[in-house]
C-alpha cells in the first residue's frame, strides 16, 4: 500500500539540509506521497529506507518503454480512473498486426503504411506507434523470416512478436535485443522459457491469461517477477468488448485503488474484427477504458484519424485548458473586404466561435488571440483580454496589410471594452458583436443586408 | 498474492425511463453501476439511438449523410417511415429545425401539423426537437407537444432561458422533458432543481449535458457525463440520476473531419468512411461515458454502434 506522508518522512534523513529543493524533509515527505516529487533529490537517504520507499512509491502501473530512440514510445504510470481527476499519463499505443503468412512485399507495404501513418493535428505528430507480428502460421520458419524483414527494413519501428512458438521466440527476440521490444505469447505453458529469452534480450514480456482470467494473470505475473523479468504486458484474454471493458477495469481498479501488484503493468489488447467499422469502436474503448496497447488489423487513413483524435482527447490534461495558437485564421477564403472577428485562444472557445462563423458562410477572418487557453469573459476578467493588448495584438498581428476597412468585431461579453480599444487602435472602428457564439450566423447575416 | 476482484457497488441508482406508448414502448436506464460495467450490478435496459430527421430537408447537412435519405427527406413522413421500416430505427428524433427565425421560419401551427403527421404515421418512440432558438422554442414546443399529447415524447430542449413554459407544456401533454445545459455538471444540476421545483417530476427529465464532436470538445462532454453518472451512482445525488441524452449527429455532422473532401485532405482518407467513423466514435464515447439515448444521423454509423451495444451488453 502507499505511504502516507508521515510514513515517509520517518525514513527519511530529518537533517532538512534543502538539498532536495524543498524547505524541510517533511515538505519533501509529503510531496513523495503526492508522487510530485522523486526519491533520486534527496542525496542522503539510506539504502534501507531507499529500498521500502521504492517500493511504496513505485507508480500503481508500472512504467514501460517500447523500442528505442526516437520513436520508442511509454507505457504504463497511470494513477487515476478517470479523466477528470487527473491527467491520464501516457497515451496508448496503436500496433498495426502483420500476419507472418504474408509475402516479403505485402510485408513491406505494410511497414511504408505505418510509416505513411503521421498526421499533424492541433500541433502535436499522430501515428500508428508500433507493429504487432502475429505468428499466424503457427510454425517458426515464416514468423523469424518476417521479423528479419522487420528488423531490416524497419529497425526504427518498434515491435511487438506475437508467438507461442519457442524457437520463433529465441530467433525473433535475439534479432531485436536492446530495442525493447515485447515479446507476447507467455502462458501457463511456457513461462520459464519464454522468460528466460526475455531475460537474455532485454524484451518486455507479453503474458496472457487463458480460460483462468485475472486471477490465473495474477499467478502468472508473480511467477515471471520470481524469474527474473520485471518488464511485462498482460492481456487478460479478452476478445470481446464487454470483458474488455470489465478486464481493463478490474486491472485498473485493482492497481490503483488496492495497489495490487501482480496486475500493475500496461494492457495489450486485440481488437481485430472482419467488421472493421466495429473493430475502430473496440478501439476507441480500449482508448477510454485504459488499454496501454491496441491491435489493429488494418490501418486506413480515416480510421487513424478517428481514432488519434481520440486518444488525443482523452489523453488531454483536464486541467490545463486546451489552447490553439495564436494567430489570424482564415474561415472559408476571405478578401481584404472580409470581417475580422476577434475570441481568445481556450481551444473550446475557438471551436464554437470558428464552428459558428463557418455555419454563417461569410468568408472571415478570426483573430484568435493568446489568453492562456481562457475562455472570453475568464480572460477579460483576469486581464488578459483588455484593450491595450488586443490592439497591441492586431498591430502585430499584420492583419492590417490583407485587409482594406479597419473594423473589428467583438465578443458582445465585453462590449465595455469597445471605445478602449477605438482609444487605441488608431482610425479603426469597434463592432460589438453577439455575446453567445450561436448568435453569430445571425449576426453575419443582418450586417449582409 | 490472491486476487480478489475490486468490484464497485453503488447507494444510487439511475431513474428508469419509459418512452412512446403500446408495444414498441421503449425503457431506458435503471442501472446501479457505470455504463456497461454488468459485471457489478444491473445494467440491463439496452441503450437507445434515435434517427435523427428534420421538419424542412436537409439542405445543411454533408452530401455523406444526405445520400442515404435522398429519395424520402423532402417529406418529414416519409423520412420517418423510411427510418422504422426498412432501416428499422427504434425511435425517432424529430428537429423542427425549419422553425428557427434564420432558417425557413416556420410557424408553431405548422411546426405542430408536422408533429402530428410525423407522430400518427409511426408507433416507435418520438424524441421532438426544437431549434435551438431559446425564444421560439419556446412557442413551437408548447404547439408540438400539444399536437403529440399523452404519446409519452420526449421533448427538448429545455434550456435556463425557456425552461418554464417547456415543461408546463411537457407536464400538461404527458411528456418526457430534455433539461440541457452547457458542459458543466453544476449548470446542468441547478437547471434541474429548478424545474423539479416547479413541480416537474424529476424522473421524468433527460439530462442533456450538450454533446461535442470528436476533436471539438469531446474531452468536455465525455468527463461532465462520467462526473453526472458518478454524482448520481457514488453520492446518490437524486437530481443526477436521469438518463443522459447525446446529441451526437447535430455536432458531429458539421465539423471539418466528416466535409472535407479526399482530394482537399489525402492524408484523411476516404470522406464517407470517416464521417461515418467520427459520428460512431463520438456516439460509442458518450455510451462509455453515460449516455443512455443517442440521436444520431448515418445508418451506417447507427448499425455498426448497435453492433458495439451488442457486444458491450
Amino acid at each position: 500500500m502507499a505511504l502516507t506522508g508521515v510514513e515517509i518522512f520517518k525514513l527519511l534523513p530529518k537533517t532538512n539540509c534543502k538539498k532536495c529543493g524543498f524547505p524541510t524533509c517533511l515538505a519533501f515527505a509529503m510531496k513523495l506521497a503526492q508522487r510530485q516529487a522523486s526519491l533520486d533529490l534527496c542525496p542522503d537517504v539510506s539504502e534501507e529506507a531507499r529500498q521500502k520507499l521504492g517500493e511504496a512509491s513505485a507508480p500503481p502501473v508500472r512504467p514501460i518503454t517500447l523500442g528505442t530512440g526516437e520513436n520508442a514510445v511509454k507505457m504504463g504510470e497511470e494513477t487515476v480512473l478517470f479523466r477528470h481527476d487527473k491527467r491520464f499519463v501516457n497515451p496508448c499505443v496503436f500496433a498495426l498486426g502483420i500476419k507472418d503468412t504474408l509475402s516479403s512485399e505485402e510485408i513491406e507495404k505494410k511497414i511504408n503504411e505505418v510509416r505513411n501513418s503521421v498526421i499533424d493535428r492541433v500541433g502535436q505528430k499522430l501515428k500508428i506507434d508500433a507493429i504487432a507480428l502475429l505468428n499466424d502460421s503457427g510454425g517458426p520458419e515464416k514468423f523469424e523470416n518476417a521479423a528479419k524483414i522487420l528488423s531490416e527494413k524497419a529497425p526504427e519501428i518498434p515491435v511487438i512478436l506475437c508467438t507461442t512458438n519457442l524457437s520463433a521466440a529465441e530467433v525473433s527476440t535475439k534479432l531485436y535485443s536492446d530495442r525493447k521490444p515485447v515479446l507476447y505469447g507467455a502462458n501457463a505453458g511456457n513461462l520459464e522459457d519464454m522468460s528466460g529469452i526475455a531475460k537474455n534480450y532485454k524484451a518486455t514480456l507479453g503474458i496472457a491469461a487463458s480460460t483462468g482470467g485475472l486471477n490465473e494473470l495474477s499467478e502468472l505475473t508473480e511467477k515471471v517477477k520470481k524469474l527474473g523479468v520485471e518488464d511485462i504486458v498482460i492481456d487478460p484474454g479478452a476478445r470481446k468488448a464487454k470483458e474488455i471493458l470489465e478486464h481493463n477495469t478490474l486491472i485498473r481498479r485493482a492497481a490503483i485503488k488496492k495497489n495490487f501488484k501482480p496486475l500493475g503493468y500496461p494492457i495489450i489488447t486485440f481488437a481485430q474484427r472482419e467488421d472493421n467499422l466495429l473493430e475502430t469502436l473496440v478501439a476507441a474503448l480500449g482508448v477510454a477504458k485504459y488499454s496501454s496497447i491496441i491491435v489493429l488489423s488494418s490501418i486506413e487513413r480515416w480510421k487513424n484519424l478517428a481514432l488519434f483524435t481520440l486518444r488525443q482527447n482523452i489523453y488531454t490534461d483536464p486541467q490545463v485548458p486546451m489552447q490553439v495558437e495564436q494567430k489570424i485564421y482564415k474561415i472559408g477564403e476571405p478578401t481584404e473586404e472580409s470581417p475580422l472577428l476577434i475570441t481568445t485562444n481556450f481551444s473550446l472557445t475557438y471551436f464554437i466561435v470558428s464552428g459558428e462563423v463557418e455555419n454563417s458562410k461569410v468568408a472571415s477572418y478570426l483573430a484568435v488571440m493568446d489568453c492562456e487557453g481562457l475562455s472570453v469573459l475568464t480572460a477579460w476578467a483576469a486581464g488578459k483580454f483588455t484593450a491595450s493588448k488586443i490592439a497591441q495584438f492586431i498591430k502585430e498581428s499584420g492583419i492590417e496589410g490583407s485587409i482594406k476597412h479597419r473594423e473589428l468585431i467583438i465578443p458582445g461579453y465585453v462590449a465595455i471594452l469597445s471605445g478602449s480599444i477605438e482609444d487605441k487602435l488608431e482610425g479603426w472602428k469597434v463592432t460589438v458583436g453577439p455575446r453567445e457564439a450561436n448568435g453569430i450566423p445571425a449576426f453575419m447575416k443582418s450586417r449582409m443586408k | 498474492m490472491a486476487f480478489i476482484p475490486p468490484k464497485e457497488t453503488y447507494p444510487g441508482r439511475v431513474y428508469s425511463v419509459s418512452i412512446g406508448t403500446g408495444q414498441k414502448e421503449i425503457t431506458v436506464g435503471g442501472e446501479n453501476v457505470l455504463p456497461f460495467h454488468s459485471f457489478e450490478g444491473a445494467f440491463s435496459n439496452r441503450p437507445l439511438i434515435a434517427y435523427e430527421i428534420h421538419d424542412v430537408p436537409p439542405s445543411d447537412w454533408p452530401e455523406s449523410v444526405q445520400k442515404p435519405y435522398l429519395d424520402v427527406c423532402a417529406n418529414p413522413v416519409s423520412w420517418a417511415k423510411y427510418c422504422q421500416d426498412i432501416l428499422n430505427a427504434k425511435a425517432i428524433a424529430l428537429r423542427l429545425i425549419g422553425t428557427h427565425p434564420d432558417r425557413e421560419n416556420r410557424s408553431s401551427e405548422d411546426a405542430a401539423k408536422t408533429v402530428k403527421e410525423v407522430i400518427d404515421s409511426i408507433d416507435i418512440p418520438l424524441i421532438i426537437l426544437g431549434s435551438n432558438h431559446t425564444e421560439k422554442d419556446s412557442s413551437v414546443l408548447i404547439a408540438a407537444a400539444e399536437a403529440s399529447k399523452d404519446r409519452n415524447c420526449i421533448i427538448g430542449k429545455a434550456q435556463e432561458a425557456n425552461y418554464k413554459t417547456i415543461a408546463a407544456a411537457a407536464i400538461a401533454n404527458n411528456h418526457k422533458l430534455i433539461a440541457m445545459s452547457e458542459l458543466d455538471i453544476n449548470l446542468s444540476k441547478q437547471l434541474n432543481i429548478l424545474i423539479t421545483q416547479m413541480g416537474f417530476d424529476k424522473e421524468k427529465i433527460i439530462i442533456d449535458p450538450m454533446c461535442s464532436a470528436l476533436g471539438y470538445g469531446l474531452e468536455y462532454t465525455y468527463s461532465v457525463m462520467e462526473r453526472i453518472r458518478l454524482a448520481g451512482l457514488a453520492q446518490n445525488d437524486p437530481t443526477m440520476q436521469q438518463p443522459i441524452l447525446g446529441d451526437v449527429g447535430m455536432y458531429v455532422w458539421k465539423v471539418k473531419e466528416t466535409i472535407a473532401d479526399e482530394k482537399d485532405v489525402p492524408l484523411w482518407g476516404n470522406t464517407e468512411e470517416r464521417g461515418i467513423a467520427w459520428e460512431a466514435v463520438t456516439a460509442v464515447s458518450m455510451l462509455i461515458a453515460g449516455a443512455e439515448i443517442l440521436v444520431m444521423r448515418h445508418p451506417k454509423a447507427i448499425e455498426a454502434v448497435e453492433k458495439m451495444i451488442d457486444e458491450l451488453m
